[in-house]
């Protein structure tokens, strides 16, 4: 089944994992901006990810015949440092209208601190003035819950954010159901771990129902798994899923909500829908 | 939504697994009390005694509501405090 990993860190794999992921059936991946295992000094350091990321990312995919995406911003644990952080997102216009840029993600928490909570409503501000999508990345064990208490209720008072053009990943039994009763998007992330099974979420598929919900890897520099879709896709198959309720997961999902952003151009497989841009 | 497969059908197919999860959690509890040193008064031992009384109500699946999950999750989870923005000024 062709599938799309809407969070991936493919800066953190190698080509060999690109050609595994082409051969499992991925078509597309989107990869937002993240703390790559150590803090970075100077905005021209972050400079340097974005241009890895608009530029050498999507031509390695491109390698595979994949489409790359990708998401902009000082992730939340740099977020720490908030004259960097300000800096950073002075400079993001300069990526923001580039192909293949979806939007400013994954911004949010990390130990749920104020200065986390400052630089996430600058984020926040910038989005909404340039009408940017939104990924966000909610904490992982004892802060999830917490963290991702407080970033629904900075979200919820923004009335300017349209709540359908917002993701928030990471979402596991505890969270899901303040994230999609508020009109958001919800992403699980298999994670060997921090996160969630396989298992686990198609539970809450069951539970839940298939409606603004999709699944990803994760795939970083941690111990991840960069084919855990194809896993749940084989997890759905052995629950009994039909395989319209799991393509509407791994592929038709991801495409409605990426089709938001401007920069989002997809040259489906043959026999797939194309979704135009709006 | 609806569970495709029933519940003996899962019970089949999950059962040896089930038994090995068990099997891990005890031999983790018997390996921490080999070790030496004390674990009395330890809070991170009271969230696993907690989230085991969770799982307890596994015996009486008619009756319990379906979600343990969720609620161990609540038990390894920090408190949120609704007043957080107020508190900080932001």
């Amino acid at each position: 089944m062709y599938y799309i990993d809407p969070h991936i860190h493919m800066v953190s794999r190698t080509t060999d994992d690109y050609e595994t992921l082409a051969k499992m059936g991925c078509v597309a991946m989107s990869e937002p901006a993240f703390w790559a295992g150590f803090d970075r000094g100077s905005v021209d350091g972050f400079r340097d990810y974005f241009r890895q990321l608009t530029t050498f990312e999507p031509k390695r995919a491109g390698w595979y015949h994949m489409h790359h995406f990708t998401w902009m911003c000082i992730n939340a644990k740099e977020a720490e440092n908030v004259k960097l952080s300000r800096e950073v997102i002075a400079m993001m216009p300069e990526f923001l209208d580039l192909p293949g840029v979806l939007g400013i993600g994954e911004i949010g928490l990390n130990k749920n601190t104020k200065n986390e909570s400052i630089i996430f409503l600058e984020h926040l501000d910038l989005a909404a003035k340039r009408g940017e999508q939104i990924l966000i990345h909610t904490p992982h064990l004892e802060d999830k819950l917490k963290g991702t208490r407080m970033i629904v209720d900075m979200l919820c008072d923004d009335r300017r954010l349209d709540r359908s053009r917002v993701l928030v990943d990471h979402v596991e039994e505890h969270t899901i159901r303040g994230v999609l009763e508020e009109g958001f998007w919800a992403g699980m992330t298999l994670y060997p771990v921090s996160k969630c099974t396989p298992e686990r979420a198609v539970d809450m598929v069951e539970l839940y129902g298939p409606e603004r919900l999709m699944v990803n890897s994760a795939g970083d520099w941690g111990p991840s798994k960069p084919t855990a879709v194809p896993d749940f896709i084989m997890a759905m198959r052995r629950r009994g899923h039909p395989e319209s309720l799991i393509r509407k997961i791994v592929y038709e999902n991801p495409l409605e909500f990426f089709s938001q952003s401007r920069n989002f151009n997809f040259t489906p497989p043959e026999g797939l829908p194309a979704v135009e841009a709006k | 939504m609806s569970v495709p497969l029933s519940a003996p059908d899962l019970l089949t197919r999950d059962f040896l697994e089930v038994r090995a999860k068990i099997l891990e959690l005890a031999a983790c509890l018997d390996r921490f009390q080999r070790a030496e040193g004390s674990l009395a008064g330890d809070p991170r031992m009271r969230r696993i005694q907690d989230g085991l009384a969770v799982l307890q109500g596994a015996a009486q699946l008619e009756s319990a509501e379906p979600n343990r999950a969720e609620q161990v999750q609540q038990i390894f989870s920090l408190p949120y405090d609704e007043e957080w923005r107020k508190k900080w000024g932001i």
